[in-house]
Order: structure tokens, then C-alpha cells, then sequence
């Protein structure tokens, strides 16, 4: 059994009027790729962005209920989202690097947060995250010029890159292949399942072949609710709920 | 005269209106659904056309004679006072207009009563004429365009080509602005250029301004057209503006639109457009009546001496109107920038302070460079302020307690000034070009800057 | 608490934060962004609030006007010898020799040329005109004594509202004896209450001499600066500057000491003072008297008869010691005037009320007659021509850039221009007019029509902006249902695309036309900056407009039209919100989000 990262109890999110997430409980552990799957608006990017406090910088958002990272709850009064989203990194559905050049993107976070004491520390992490989000050998000889410039699955792999640099516990991931074409998607993926060894990874997709590929747990989400959590291929297989019966089957969605 | 003459065209086309209108219902015998066009389009087919008829003439009419009398008359008087400069004739000729038209005038004689009654027998022919051309132009144009209704006839199309040759016309009033603009200025410049033997350089590199001084028969010093001090004067006052304006404006932009509430943003919002509207003129009094008095108060108090009229003065007052300039237009860009740059630095863990200089501010930078070219352009061509505040003797310093001149204050005084205006006109529009020229330069790199920064987001 | 896991280089959310990541140090970075941004603000903030809050204060001064009543004897001989009661001959009467007569009777202790002239400026010029109207209206009055209210001069007006200063009492204690001897007057009192005034004045003047002594000890480090300058010098070039500066800052210091120890010489000696322009005055006010003390010891005063009291004065208790705020040099209001005025008040023949007449009067050269409706009338003339001719031309281009014109280079062209011209100088658009409207066209100079064609070419680019805007806002779906009917496109513009665009290109041109109306410096260039008394009748006329009238005001030395100055701005500024809110108005109203 391996440790539990994350853990929500009874979590509720409204953004304005609307109740978007509906007393929601998950554990989400260690070193494991955990899915959420659902249909669009059925809350999963919300939930995915209650863990790292992400909601903070939209101001109708309201969440309540508690989230512990490690035990500790992650919306206590005195915890700063800062240091919790260092801990907790974030790859976007739609690759957003920064318009600096692909070491500068790379660099940015450890810059930030001091990982670094020379320069010379700040080339191996550049090099070490570069490898790991398996865009090294693509970019180690443009590594000057800007990230912009890159195909949309680089680019991507540059961000997961990124957020890789910051040495985060867990890495968040909201539709990372949703504008990728399916042969960065299956590169995209490969890297998921290596990251696993290091990191708990939350992706949310829309896919639910890509949950199958790469999850071993998967929780679904339906209109606000989290219907049914559990090992990826009892989900798939022998689901206990209608509901995610009839999203699999393709019968919602 | 010339309103009734307008009178009686609105009058005539408003007629050939409801004439064409009617009968266009009677060459069809009331079934108007034979008619290609319906009558009104045939009506506003005719109007349209005694309109531009009917205005046509009363320009060019009126235009002409006005001119063909002036030089006949200016050529009549030459002749009488051979020996005498062009003023004193244009003198004579408004002074003999005076006398037609029965108003004071500042001196009277035999040539000037004789040549007012050249004008005054010129003028009434000429008015004759331009009475019936206007009227014979009117009712040809009402006569043909209500023989050419009939029932197949694309009276509609005529009109709407009519009416798209119309709106394209006023379109390219820009462009004729544009056009008048550099014609007019260029046109003075040259002459200001010739009249100083073309030594272009005197006037770019010299260091002495007054123009004026010692002029004899039109012909001017180059040795005293040095326009330094102007540009020096612009320029320090400019930079004393951005150096307020940019930091407070950039400064603002970045609260409102990173750490503001949206209850902040609804009072700041509006004072900063109330800053906006505010007329330059009323800001030229601000900085005269309170500004200098109190700028001259805190020197004394720390042992400086503060001119009353001074660079520091004209700055700090322009950079207090040019702060919404910067602060809207660096909204605009840091707006721009996209979320989704916000959310991965926020992802990262950065702090706000850390994503807006790292990732906003670099992302709108060239935003905000092309709206500090922006103020900058309005900063040198702002007017009334430094009329008011700045000084008028052109100095070369680079104390700003001191007073200074500018380009601007510089065409004023020319312009506004007792000389006569053909001597003072020269210097007065080639500062005036050079003006807009540089304001031109800078609006549009800015412009350019703006539009690739556009096509970076959209 | 459940354990804590201590992890990587974050530590815990709860536990070590403080040290983690230097988040102190980074969170303080970030409030120092947010306080550079709140300082920012409240920097604009006060720079708005001080630069409206000194225009009003300005513009307080001008809320009343002054009168004063005095009875005028309406001498038939000088207004109408023949008695036709014809108002034309009335109004060609002598009413300024009445007025000053009327003045005369009511001081006829005021003598000499220069006090009488003194004495005429406590009235305006202009009230002898007002006179003239109303006895012209009211011809039966001729050869009666009416009471006139006569319009305050602005000294008297300035004065009464205290710009120079108030006119304190000082303590008396004793009784007063004057000893009158024609124009002078020798004065005593049984205490020592002149013995005050000295005190009082000596006070005065080693202030004075204390405020120089600062001026010097100034000017001593500026000394001492340059010399400092001098020797560290790189070169001869600026140690001769710098030499020249020294020499002018030891002059400058070496005056104002001189004059200060000539002060405070002045303060010590406990002798007689005389009392000069440079001291403050002090009357005495006794038995319906004005005497100007002259000279002053600790016993007893010379003092200048400005109003002789009812015969000599002896052994009197009841008598007053005034002394003024400021010294006579410093104030445009002489002795004799405030003796006049205070006479008047006492009298209570000096009134105020809403001064109307600035809301309807034209331009003057005296600011206690100086209006602004000249310059109102003026603005409506060029805003109208500006608006007749920016308004249909910007709404016709618009349509055509938006609805009609193929994409080529030649409207790329228009469009460049139009984008450059919304960023050219104003002052260039007056050297446009200038050679252009009046110098081609010939259209007369300071003329609302010259003026709003000038501006009209200035506000274009701002409505044809706006429009367009608003014109390609409105959906394409509109278009192509008028078009599906079997509409042209000249119908389907006009009867379909324009109407929906309109409150919005009304909106535009509102705000474009609120900028030309606060537009100064084109107007100057184009010669609407002349003094003109008329109202104007028509766009040929002689005008200038509100802001025009602002900077001449400003420009004048009677401090009166600073408060006229003040009041002109917040006229302007009120037209200024007017149209601001009917703008906002029709934006909230009618404009569509699509």
C-alpha cells in the first residue's frame, strides 16, 4: 500500500451561484497516475484545480470542505498557496510557455524558489528536467531561443519540463494532450507513465482510453458528483455505478 | 448672399424632389409596380443631383471672383505705388474693401476710394453672375434628370452609385487633411529655408533662436535661427514628463489590473478618466497659479532657487496629464497578456509580484514601450501648458529649475507675435514641420510595435 | 495535526514556512509591488484632487460681486439740459463726472489729485455706463438725488473679501488727546498704548530681518559650494563658471545682509520710528476721524489726517488703534481706500450678492466686469460649425471604410492616415487653419466658422474611429437577413446597419466634440484669441471660446481674474461633464452588446 498525497473530504466549490462541485471524497496516493474522467463541466478540472489552490486567483470562486496534502490542510489560514503550488506542480490543457527561450522557461521556476546557487547548478537542473520531460535531445541545441517557437507537442513537453524543474511532489494535469496531435499525445503518455516513478500525477482527460493507458486509479465525475473512485481496471471493467457504466458504454458523455 | 444662395439650392432640390417623385407615378399611370424603381428613388436621383450641381457652383463661383477681383485690383494698385512693399498694397486693397462695404477704415484717399469703387462694380457683376449660374446650373440639372424618368430606368442604382461616390469622397477627406497638411507646412518651410541660403544646418545645429531680431526686408539671420535650445527646452521638459508619468501610469496599470478589487477599480477607473478630460489649458493654469508658486516655495525652503516659470514646473504638470495616457494604454496590454501565461507561472508557485516581472511585464513589454512612445509624441506636441508655464526666452540649459522654450511655445509666440505674419510664418511652420515629422516617426513605429504585439496574442 | 512528512526542498505547508523558500523575502517583494501601485494611485489621486481643488478655490473668489450705494444727484445740466427725455441724449449725459461727484459728496475730506484718483478707483468704470441705463429707462429721475447702487471696483471688491489682509484692533488702554493742525495731527494717550504699536511694528521688523538673515545663510552655502567647486575645478572653463556664480551668490548674500542689519538697527533703536511703505499702517479711529500714524515714539504719535474728526479731540475714551496685515507696498489698496471702504462698511452702504453678471456679461478689460458669456456664445458657434461639418463627413467615411470599401491599398492608405492624424499635435491642425482655412479659402480670421472647420479636421479621426467601431460591431447576421429580402447594400446599410450603430457613433462623437470644446491651442494659431467685448451673432463674427478666454484670463496681472480665471475653468468643465454624462447616458441606454 502506498502512502496517501492527497486527501478530500467532502469538498464543495461554487463559483458565484453555481454549486460546481458536490461533497466530494478522494484519496489520491503516492507515486500513482490517478485519472479523473467525466463529461465536460461535471467538475474534474475544478476539483484538479482545488489541489493546488488555483481557484484562489478567480475571485467568485468559493471552496469549502478540506483538502490535506500530506495531513496538512492545504486551505488552512496560514499555508501560502505559493509554497503549496511549488509542492504541487501544473501542466495546462493548452501549452503555455512563456515568450523567453527554452532555458529561461525551464529555469524560471528553481530561479524563483532559490534551487539553484550558480549557474552551473541551474544548467544540470535545466539539463535533468530537459531529459526527464524527453525533450532534451530535441532542444539541446536551441536551447536560446524561445520556447514559443517549438511544435505544439514540444511545447507541451517543454511545460511538463518546466513544471518537472521545480521538483514538485505532485504533478497536476489538466488535459495535457487535449491540443496535441496523437503522436505527441503517445509521447505525452510514455512520459506520464516514466514520471510515475518519481511523482503522484493527477491527469484529467477527456479520453477515456488514455485514462485506461496510463492511470492505475480512476475516479469519474458527474454533474458536480464524484460518482465512482477506484482501481483503473475495475472501473473499466466492472464499474458499480450505472452512471459510469453508461459514460463507458458511450452512452453519456 | 451666399446663405440665401444656399437657401434657394436646398429649396430647388427638395422641389425636383416631389416633381420627379410624381412623375415617375404618372409615366407608369399609378402602377408603380412597373417601375424598376420605386418614385422616391427617382425623387432622390434628381435631389442629389441639384444638390451637387447647385454647391458646386456656389463654391466655384464664389471661390473665383473672390480671387480673379483681389489680383486685379492688387495689380491696379502695384501700379499706383510702384515703390511700395506688398503689405502696404494689401493694406490699400482691405482698406478700399472697407471703404466699399461702408465700415471704418484705417485710412482713406483717392486710390483707395477709387479702387473701392473698382470693387464695388466688379463685386456686383460678379454677383449677377454667380446668381444666375447658380440658378441656370440648378434648374438644367432638376430639368434633366426629371426628362430621364421613365419606367425601365435604374434609378435606384444611379442614386446608390451616387451615394457610394459620395461616401468614398468624404473617406479621402482624410487623406486631403494629410495631404494640406505636409503641403502647407512644406511650402513655408522652403521658403523659410531659402530666405536663410539653405544653410539646413544653421537652422538644425544652431544654438542662438531669435529669429526675429534685426529682420530687414524679410530676409533672415541664419545665424540666429539655431533651433537647439528648442529642441533641448522639448526635450527636457518631455523627459521630466515621462519620468513622472511612466512610473506613476505603469505603476497604476499594474494594480489595477493584477492586484485591484473590482470595487478599487471602479473608483480608480473614472478618476483616471477624469484626468483624462481634463482640457490642457485648465492644467497650464494648475501649474501656473499652484504648481510654480509651490515648486518655488519647497526650492527656497531647501535652499534652491526655482525659477517661476520653469522646466521642472511644465513637466511635472504635463507628466500628471500624460499618467492616464500611460496607465490605459499599459492596462490595455497587460490585459492582453494572455491567462493562461498567469496561470503557469501561478502553477509554478511564483508570487504575483514574481509573474508580473517575469512574465507580464516582459510579455507586454513592447506594449508598453509603444504607449510611452505615445506620450511621448503627445508630450512634445502639448501646447498650452508650456505656454503657460514653461518660458518663452530660449535658453540652452540643462538646469530644469530654469526657464526653458519649447518647439511648441516657440510657434506660438511666432504666430500670436506683432511681426507681420509673412516673416514670422517661415520659422513658425518649419517648427511646425519638424514637429510633425517627429510626432509622425514616433506614431508610427508605436503604431508597428502595437500591431506585431497584436499579432503575438491574437 | 497529523504527522508531519517533511519533504523535499518545500518543507511543511504549516510547519517551517517561514524559512522555506525564502518566502518572507518574496512575499515582501510582493507588497512593495503592491504599495509602489497603491502609491501610484494616490499620487494621481492627489495630483487630480490638488489641481481641482485649487480651481475652485480660484474660482470662490468670483461667487460675489460688490456694490456700494451712494446718493448721485442726477443734475439735469449734465444729462439732459433741453429735458426731452429722450434716452438717446440721456445716455449721452456726463455719468462719470456724476459718479465722481457723488463720491466727492460722500468724502469731501479726501483732497488732492492722488487721493481723489484713490478715491474714484473705490468704484468700477464701469458702473457710470449702469448708471446711464438706468436713468435712460427711467427718464423722469433726471434732477433728482436717487441712492445708486454703483458696482464695487475689484480692489474694493478684493479687499472686502479679505485678499489684502483684515484690519486688526489693537488694545487701548488710555484715553486719547489729538491735537489737530491742518493735514496733521499730533497725538497722545494717558497710557502707554502708542508704546504697544512701537513693540508691535519693532516685532515686525526683526522678523523681517530674520527671514533675510535665512536668505543669506542660503545664500553663504551656495558660497561656500562653488568654492569647494572651484577647487576640486578639472579644467579653467569651469572655474571661470563657477567663479561667475560665486561672485553673484557673495553679492546676493552681501545685500541681504546689509539689509538686515539695516532692519534690525531699525528694531533697535528705541527711539521715533517712521512709519513708511514698508511697515504696516496703523490708523487711529476717534470721533469719526481717519489719522495715519506717521511717526511713533513710546509716548505719543504725528499722525496724516485722512478724515479730520468733529472738531479737536480731548481726554476721549472711546477711540480705536488699527493696524493693517500687510505694509502698504504689498497691497493694491492704498490707505485712503481702506479708509473709504471702511467709512462705507460702517455706513452699511457696501453690499455683495450672486455675481450674475459674470454669467452674462462679455469680455473686459476690468475683472469686476469681465463675463464669460461671450466666450459661451463663441464655443456654441464653433461646436455647432464643428459638429455640422465633422459629424456627417466622419459618419459617411466610416460607413464607406466599413460597409463599402474593397481591401486594397489605397484604404490601407486611408486607414494609416486616419490612425496618424488621430495622433498629430493640435497646434499643427492651427497651422493647417492658418494657412488653409484662412489663408486659401479666405475665411476671415477669428471667426467661429474658421474655428470649427479647424476643429472639425481634428475631431474627424475620433469619430471616424468611434463609428467604425460601433458600425463593425453590429452582426453580420443583420446584414445578411436585410440582404436575403432583396435589399442592396446602400439599403441595407442605411436602413438596417446605421440605425443600430447610431447611439454609439452618437457616443463617439460626443466625446470627440467634448475634446475640441477644451481645445486651446489651434484656436490661438487661427487668431480667436482676440479681445472681443461683443456677443457673438453668427459663425462670421468676431469670437473666442471658453478655453481661448481661460488662458487670456490667466495671462492678465489683476489678481481679480485669477478668481475669474478659476470660474471661466469650472464653467468649461461643467459643459465638459455635461456632455461626458449624456455620453454615458446613451452608451448605458441604448448601446447594444451583440
Amino acid at each position: 500500500m502506498t502512502e496517501i498525497k492527497f486527501s478530500a473530504r467532502d469538498v464543495n466549490v461554487h463559483y458565484g451561484d453555481n454549486h460546481a462541485l458536490k461533497d466530494v471524497n478522494v484519496e489520491i496516493e503516492d507515486k500513482t497516475v490517478t485519472a479523473f474522467i467525466g463529461p465536460s463541466g461535471c467538475g474534474k478540472s475544478t476539483f484538479l484545480r482545488c489541489l493546488n489552490r488555483m481557484n484562489d486567483t478567480i475571485d467568485i470562486c468559493r471552496v469549502t470542505g478540506e483538502i490535506t496534502l500530506d495531513g496538512e490542510d492545504i486551505y488552512h489560514r496560514e499555508v501560502d498557496p505559493v509554497q503549496l503550488r511549488a509542492k504541487v506542480g501544473m501542466v495546462f490543457q493548452k501549452p503555455n510557455p512563456f515568450p523567453k527561450s527554452v532555458y529561461d522557461n525551464v529555469a524560471y521556476g528553481p530561479r524563483i524558489h532559490g534551487l539553484a546557487r550558480t549557474r552551473a547548478d541551474l544548467d544540470v537542473i535545466v539539463e535533468k528536467s530537459l531529459r526527464r520531460g524527453a525533450i532534451w535531445d530535441e532542444v539541446k541545441d536551441r536551447l536560446h531561443e524561445p520556447g514559443t517557437g517549438l511544435s505544439g507537442g514540444q511545447q507541451q513537453r517543454l511545460c511538463i519540463a518546466r513544471a518537472i524543474a521545480t521538483e514538485p511532489e505532485v504533478l497536476l494535469m489538466d488535459e495535457p494532450c487535449s491540443a496535441l496531435d496523437p503522436i505527441a499525445t503517445s509521447q505525452i503518455e510514455d512520459l506520464i507513465d516514466e514520471l510515475r516513478k518519481n511523482y503522484s500525477v493527477v491527469i484529467v482527460t477527456h479520453s477515456m482510453q488514455q485514462a485506461a493507458r496510463v492511470s492505475q486509479r480512476t475516479a469519474f465525475f458527474h454533474l458536480g458528483h464524484l460518482v465512482e473512485f477506484g482501481e483503473t481496471d475495475q472501473i473499466f471493467s466492472t464499474p458499480h455505478d450505472p452512471r459510469t457504466e453508461s459514460y463507458i458504454s458511450g452512452r453519456i458523455g | 448672399m451666399t446663405a440665401v444662395l444656399l437657401a434657394f439650392v436646398l429649396v430647388a432640390a427638395m422641389a425636383a424632389f416631389v416633381i420627379a417623385q410624381h412623375r415617375a407615378q404618372v409615366v407608369v399611370g399609378g402602377d408603380t409596380a412597373a417601375l424598376h424603381s420605386r418614385p422616391s428613388y427617382h425623387g432622390f436621383y434628381s435631389f442629389l443631383w441639384v444638390v451637387l450641381v447647385g454647391l458646386g457652383l456656389v463654391i466655384v463661383l464664389t471661390a473665383v471672383p473672390n480671387r480673379a477681383i483681389d489680383a486685379m485690383l492688387m495689380g491696379r494698385i502695384a501700379e499706383a505705388l510702384p515703390d511700395q512693399p506688398r503689405i502696404a498694397h494689401e493694406l490699400v486693397l482691405s482698406d478700399a474693401k472697407a471703404l466699399a462695404a461702408g465700415t471704418v477704415a484705417s485710412k482713406t484717399g483717392d486710390l483707395r476710394l477709387a479702387i473701392a469703387a473698382d470693387f464695388s462694380r466688379a463685386a456686383a457683376l460678379w454677383n449677377w453672375v454667380r446668381v444666375i449660374g447658380v440658378i441656370g446650373g440648378v434648374l438644367a440639372a432638376a430639368f434633366l434628370t426629371h426628362r430621364a424618368v421613365t419606367p425601365e430606368r435604374r434609378a435606384r442604382n444611379r442614386t446608390e452609385r451616387i451615394v457610394r461616390v459620395l461616401l468614398a469622397a468624404m473617406a479621402t477627406i482624410a487623406i486631403l487633411t494629410t495631404i494640406g497638411i505636409v503641403l502647407s507646412l512644406i511650402f513655408e518651410t522652403l521658403n523659410f529655408f531659402g530666405k536663410i541660403d539653405w544653410q539646413i544646418w544653421k537652422f538644425l545645429f544652431g544654438t542662438t533662436w531669435s529669429p526675429l531680431s534685426g529682420v530687414q526686408s524679410g530676409q533672415l539671420d541664419a545665424d540666429k535661427v539655431g533651433a537647439i535650445p528648442l529642441f533641448a527646452g522639448t526635450l527636457m521638459i518631455t523627459l521630466i514628463a515621462m519620468l513622472v508619468a511612466v512610473p506613476i501610469g505603469l505603476f497604476a496599470a499594474i494594480y489595477l489590473s493584477d492586484f485591484a478589487s473590482k470595487r478599487v477599480r471602479s473608483v480608480v477607473k473614472p478618476m483616471l478618466e477624469i484626468l483624462a478630460g481634463i482640457p490642457t489649458v485648465v492644467y497650464g493654469f494648475f501649474a501656473a497659479i499652484t504648481v510654480a508658486p509651490f515648486l518655488r516655495g519647497s526650492g527656497e525652503a531647501i535652499g534652491l532657487s526655482v525659477a517661476s516659470e520653469s522646466a521642472l514646473v511644465a513637466g511635472i504638470v504635463m507628466g500628471i496629464m500624460i499618467i492616464p495616457f500611460i496607465s490605459s494604454l499599459s492596462d490595455d496590454v497587460i490585459n492582453a497578456v494572455p491567462q493562461s501565461l498567469r496561470d503557469g507561472s501561478y502553477g509554478l508557485g511564483a508570487t504575483r509580484a514574481e509573474t508580473i516581472r517575469q512574465v507580464i511585464l516582459p510579455a507586454a513589454l513592447p506594449g508598453i514601450v509603444s504607449a510611452s512612445l505615445l506620450g511621448f509624441s503627445r508630450a512634445v506636441g502639448e501646447t498650452m501648458i508650456v505656454v503657460m508655464a514653461a518660458g518663452q526666452g530660449a535658453n540652452l540649459t540643462a538646469n530644469p529649475f530654469e526657464a526653458v522654450t519649447t518647439v511648441t511655445v516657440q510657434i506660438v509666440m511666432l504666430i500670436t507675435g506683432d511681426t507681420e505674419a509673412e516673416t514670422a510664418a517661415g520659422p513658425a511652420f518649419t517648427l511646425g514641420f519638424t514637429l510633425f515629422c517627429v510626432t509622425l516617426l514616433m506614431n508610427v513605429i508605436a503604431q508597428r510595435i502595437v500591431r506585431r504585439y497584436r499579432e503575438m496574442y491574437d | 495535526m497529523t504527522e508531519i512528512t517533511s519533504t523535499g526542498h518545500y518543507g511543511s505547508l504549516l510547519g517551517d514556512k517561514a524559512t522555506a523558500l525564502g518566502l518572507r523575502r518574496r512575499r515582501n517583494a510582493e507588497r512593495r509591488l503592491k504599495a509602489y501601485g497603491i502609491t501610484a494611485i494616490l499620487l494621481a489621486g492627489l495630483a487630480l484632487f490638488a489641481l481641482l481643488g485649487s480651481v475652485i478655490w480660484q474660482a470662490a473668489g468670483a461667487v460675489t460681486e460688490a456694490y456700494v450705494t451712494l446718493p448721485v444727484e442726477l443734475k439735469a445740466d449734465d444729462i439732459d439740459p433741453d429735458a426731452t427725455g429722450d434716452p438717446k441724449i440721456i445716455l449721452r449725459g456726463d455719468f462719470n463726472g456724476l459718479t465722481k461727484d457723488a463720491l466727492k459728496a460722500a468724502f469731501p475730506q479726501v483732497t488732492g489729485r492722488s487721493a481723489r484718483r484713490e478715491l474714484y478707483d473705490v468704484v468700477s468704470s464701469g458702473a457710470a455706463f449702469e448708471l446711464a441705463d438706468h436713468v435712460a429707462e427711467n427718464p423722469s429721475l433726471v434732477g433728482q438725488t436717487i441712492n445708486f447702487r454703483f458696482l464695487a471696483s475689484d480692489i474694493t471688491d478684493l479687499y472686502l473679501k479679505g485678499s489684502f489682509g483684515a484690519l486688526r484692533p489693537l488694545p487701548t488702554a488710555g484715553r486719547l488727546t489729538v491735537a489737530l493742525d491742518g493735514d496733521e495731527a499730533t497725538l497722545n494717550s494717558t497710557e502707554a498704548d502708542f508704546a504697544g504699536v512701537l513693540a508691535v511694528l519693532k516685532d515686525q521688523l526683526v522678523d523681517d530681518a530674520k527671514r533675510l538673515r535665512v536668505r543669506a545663510a542660503r545664500q553663504n552655502n551656495a558660497v561656500s559650494v562653488y568654492e569647494t567647486r572651484i577647487a576640486e575645478a578639472a579644467d579653467d572653463d569651469a572655474r571661470a563658471k563657477s567663479l561667475a556664480a560665486l561672485e553673484r551668490a557673495r553679492t546676493e548674500r552681501d545685500a541681504l545682509l546689509a539689509e538686515a542689519e539695516r532692519l534690525e538697527a531699525r528694531a533697535a533703536d528705541t527711539g521715533a520710528e517712521d512709519l513708511d511703505d514698508e511697515v504696516r499702517s496703523v490708523f487711529v479711529r476717534a470721533g469719526g476721524g481717519w489719522l495715519k500714524l506717521t511717526r511713533l515714539d513710546a509716548s505719543g504719535a504725528a499722525a496724516e489726517v485722512l478724515a479730520p474728526p468733529a472738531g479737536a479731540l480731548a481726554d476721549l475714551a472711546e477711540w480705536q488703534l488699527l493696524t493693517t496685515d500687510l505694509p502698504a507696498a504689498a497691497r493694491k489698496v492704498s490707505d485712503t481706500q481702506i479708509m473709504v471702504i471702511e467709512e462705507l462698511r460702517s455706513g452699511s452702504a457696501v453690499d455683495s450678492v450672486f455675481n450674475w453678471r459674470f454669467f452674462t456679461a462679455g469680455d473686459s478689460r476690468e475683472p469686476e466686469l469681465a463675463g464669460i458669456w461671450g466666450a459661451t456664445v463663441g464655443s456654441f458657434w464653433t461646436m455647432l460649425v464643428t459638429f455640422l461639418l465633422a459629424f456627417p463627413v466622419g459618419v459617411a467615411a466610416a460607413i464607406y471604410l466599413e460597409e463599402f470599401a474593397p481591401r486594397n491599398r489605397f484604404t490601407d492608405f486611408i486607414e494609416i492616415n486616419i490612425n496618424n492624424l488621430a495622433a498629430v499635435p493640435s497646434i499643427i491642425f492651427g497651422l493647417l487653419g492658418l494657412a488653409v482655412v484662412i489663408g486659401f479659402f479666405g475665411v476671415p480670421r477669428s471667426a467661429p466658422l474658421a474655428g470649427g472647420m479647424v476643429m472639425a479636421l481634428m475631431t474627424l479621426p475620433t469619430i471616424i474611429i468611434a463609428a467604425r467601431a460601433t458600425i463593425a460591431a453590429v452582426p453580420p447576421s443583420i446584414r445578411e437577413a436585410a440582404l436575403g429580402v432583396g435589399a442592396s447594400q446602400v439599403q441595407t446599410t442605411f436602413h438596417h446597419v446605421l440605425p443600430l450603430a447610431m447611439p454609439g457613433i452618437l457616443t463617439g462623437t460626443i466625446i470627440g466634440m467634448a475634446r475640441a470644446l477644451g481645445e486651446t491651442a489651434p484656436l490661438i494659431m487661427i487668431g480667436m484669441v482676440a479681445f472681443i467685448v461683443d456677443i457673438p451673432t453668427g459663425i462670421t463674427d468676431s469670437a473666442t471660446v471658453l478655453p481661448v478666454q481661460v488662458y487670456r484670463w490667466s495671462d492678465f496681472p489683476e489678481r481679480a481674474f485669477e478668481a475669474r480665471t478659476g470660474a471661466a475653468i469650472c464653467v468649461l468643465m461643467i459643459f465638459l461633464v455635461l456632455m461626458n454624462a449624456v455620453a454615458i447616458v446613451l452608451r448605458r441606454r441604448f448601446e447594444r452588446r451583440w
